[in-house]
């Protein structure tokens, strides 16, 4: 359920911004508008749905407009042109006693550089948004305690903000925003002020309070590693513009233009992307009664070193070329007794342990879902692509596109996967033929097809 | 010669002849209307004369260590109050006191809202600089010689001419401290839902509080030069001393009482001053 909608928000700064209105949403530029009206255009048709118990990331440089949506959520900033609903009412209506309801009882706010005040003590500060509430002393300084230990500020109520550390004073606006209980959290560049070490830490508490509170957050950043970290959903502003919304998986995978590109090159991408986005779907997967033979044929016609097995819908190992030829040679039935056990990850591994774990071995790595399902095949070429900023990302991570001549990249030039990357476009309609089942193990036919084929090649074992 | 564009004589009797309307038409009423400022000033004068001195110096210790909480700073202020009376200075001190006291009081009740409205309104703003320049500059008898003819010699004459010459300090300091207030706290408490109240009383003029605070010390200290001239017109105290040492040349009681005059500035720019200041310890970022 949506729990913010921001249906179309203009903001125009300047004397009479109603005047450049509509030019505006004839799509006069940002600079033309300055340059006619000596009016500067905050934002331009913004719409966004937030999603109740989700942390929404707005991101974007400064000067981006970032600062200035959120603070049309509480109408800190007033809009031009647009809709705010949040519950399904509209914002932009309210009146003066009714947006300080609103503000008290709905929305609370913590500020890049703390807001706190100087001349009150942390309990005090805590407690602020309470008192203008109007609750009673004593009951409001209790809630502040409270909230004061959940940040792990306790022992420090009779402090002044002067007194404690960039990191402390933001877990005292983050305890005096939650004291409210409000459902909404803004969030402008909570942590932005803070040294990367306190910063990582309040992301994990923020996390750890959210994963108990569920509370709704919107969260401005200008960095994209806390974007990805923090946020179900990340929208990026560029002059006032949206220019891409949705799942970090999405932005980092797939970014729409060459300026959120240029976002996520200092992105360390091993920490968002897992092993699941390194699978390449596997075009030939044996079971373990496919005949030797069979086997055999079908590895030599992709031209691969070895075929993963699979038990049912489970991995069991790969089968080796060499092993598959002794089978035909010593003419066993089956290749079970041949299938030789290799390490699994499952698909929600970072990457950056898959890294590890690739550089340590030169054994093939395959990926299972979290009920053990086989999924595919570790690519390394695709590990590399992923965690590698220089490679242009468009090309999607379902498979590269390129025939079959994907250099290996240095460290694994003995692997020699040349010739292993298949088009993938063909092989799920084509599956059926090409997933090779023993003919009286019909059953399984069907559900080893739905499985999508491996590229993954002909490593040499080690 | 520079010619001649207006006629500065007919300006003149315009200007005279309105103040004669003033005097002829509303004297009386402004005379009676400053009746409680005149009630409440010689009450208080009377209560510093009458109060026995040790007393008083004692009231003023506890003021000093209320507003600086440290305890040789207070003993200082209570011997320099000593001094004071120990030059035979005391009663004409106290006069002075009450008068300050006074002209300082009125200037910060109106003082202190003008601040407010005018970093509020800016066009506000833009009408009070000016007259606040013009307040300042103009030579203090100008504005004399008609609030003489309106109220005639006496203490109420001296207080509002004090209060004309004091009260911009306070005025400018307070509009600048409110204007001063780190933006994002004032906006916090906005996001919080405080009304225009709550964020005037809740961290407006509180963060301002040192600027104010600077505001209202230069305001007394400017009320205190006025006292000579105010002694003129018919206030008493150590003006008044001043103005006999000059008359009749004796330079011993002149610089006496300038003397005076001087200790009772210290004392109340240190009291003033050391509130600021702690304050401004506690609230610094």
């Amino acid at each position: 359920m949506n729990k913010i909608e921001v249906k179309n928000i203009y903001k125009i700064f300047g004397k009479h911004p109603e005047k450049w209105l509509e030019a505006v949403k004839q799509g006069m530029s940002k600079e033309e508008l300055l340059a006619k009206s000596k009016h500067t255009l905050g934002l331009k048709d913004i719409s966004l749905n937030i999603e109740e118990g989700s942390i929404y990331v707005i991101m974007g440089l400064s000067g981006s407009g970032k600062s200035t949506l959120i603070r049309h959520f509480n109408r800190l900033i007033e809009p031009t042109a647009g809709q705010i609903l949040v519950d399904g009412t509209d914002v932009t209506t309210l009146g003066k006693k009714e947006l300080e309801k609103f503000r008290q009882k709905t929305m609370s706010m913590v500020f890049q550089r703390f807001g706190l005040l100087p001349h009150k003590t942390t309990l005090e500060n805590a407690a602020y948004g309470l008192n203008i509430q109007g609750v009673s002393k004593e009951k409001a300084q209790e809630t502040a305690r409270y909230w004061l230990e959940q940040v792990g500020l306790a022992g420090f109520e009779n402090q002044y903000p002067n007194q404690l550390s960039g990191g402390m004073q933001q877990r005292v606006g983050l305890a005096r925003a939650l004291a409210t209980d409000a459902e909404i959290l803004l969030m402008d560049e909570a942590f932005s002020a803070l040294d990367p070490l306190i910063r990582r830490e309040m992301q994990n508490q923020l996390l750890e309070l959210q994963s108990r509170l569920n509370k709704t957050i919107v969260f401005i950043t200008h960095d994209l590693d806390e974007a990805l970290r923090l946020g179900n959903r990340i929208a990026i502003l560029k002059d006032g513009e949206l220019i891409q919304e949705g799942t970090p998986e999405d932005i980092l995978l797939s970014p729409n233009n060459e300026y959120v590109e240029a976002f996520l090159h200092d992105v360390n991408r091993s920490k968002i992307l897992n092993a699941g986005h390194a699978v390449n779907k596997t075009r030939l997967t044996l079971t373990m009664r496919t005949r030797p033979a069979l086997a055999l044929e079908r590895m030599k016609q992709y031209d691969y070193q070895f075929a993963p097995v699979l038990d049912g819908n489970l991995f069991a190992g790969i089968l080796k070329l060499d092993d598959a030829e002794q089978a035909v040679r010593s003419g066993l039935r089956d290749i079970s007794s041949l299938v030789r056990d290799i390490v699994s990850v499952p698909a929600s591994t970072g990457l950056d342990a898959v890294l590890t774990h690739m550089l340590q071995s030169n054994q093939p790595v395959a990926v299972t879902d979290e009920n053990d399902q086989f999924l595919g095949m570790m690519s390394r070429t695709k590990v590399v692509e992923l965690v590698s900023t220089d490679t242009p990302n468009n090309e999607s991570p379902d498979e590269g596109k390129q025939p079959a001549s994907d250099t290996p990249e240095a460290g694994q030039s003995d692997s020699g996967n040349t010739g292993d990357t298949a088009s993938a476009e063909t092989v799920p309609s084509t599956a059926n033929p090409e997933t090779v089942t023993a003919p009286e193990a019909e059953v399984d036919t069907n559900k080893t097809a739905e499985k999508p084929a491996s590229e993954e090649p002909r490593k040499p074992a080690a | 010669m520079f010619p001649e564009i207006i006629s500065a004589r007919n300006v003149r009797n315009s200007i005279d002849g309105f103040v004669d309307y003033l005097v002829i038409n509303y004297a009386d009423g402004l005379n009676r209307m400053s009746e409680p400022i005149l009630a409440a000033l010689v009450w208080l004068e009377q209560l510093l004369r009458n109060a026995p001195w040790w007393s008083i110096i004692i009231v003023t210790m506890l003021i000093a260590y209320g507003m600086s909480r440290r305890i040789a700073f207070s003993l200082g202020m209570g011997a320099m109050l000593f001094l004071l009376g120990a030059m035979g200075l005391w009663d004409a001190g106290m006069q002075t006191l009450s008068l300050m006291i006074m002209a300082t009081g009125i200037s910060i009740i109106i003082g202190i809202p003008i601040g407010i409205l005018m970093s509020k309104f800016n066009r506000f703003r833009s009408v009070m600089l000016p007259a606040l320049d013009i307040m300042q500059t103009m030579p203090s008898f100008v504005y004399l010689i008609p609030v003489v003819m309106l109220f005639g010699l006496g203490k109420i004459p001296a207080i509002i001419a004090t209060v004309i010459y004091a009260v911009p300090p306070v005025i400018r300091l307070t509009d600048l401290g409110i204007r001063l207030v780190d933006a994002e706290v004032l906006e916090a408490s906005r996001a919080f839902g405080a009304s225009s109240t709550q964020q005037l009383f809740g961290v407006q003029i509180p963060l301002a509080l040192p600027n104010i605070m600077a505001g209202i010390n230069q305001t007394t200290m400017m009320a205190l030069s006025m006292v000579v001239i105010a002694s003129m017109i018919g206030a008493r105290g150590l003006g008044y001393e001043v103005l006999l040492g000059i008359n009749r040349l004796e330079v011993g009681r002149g610089l006496l009482a300038g003397l005076g005059i001087v200790i009772l500035a210290v004392i109340f720019d240190r009291i003033t001053q050391s509130y600021g200041k702690r304050k401004q310890i506690r609230g610094a970022r």
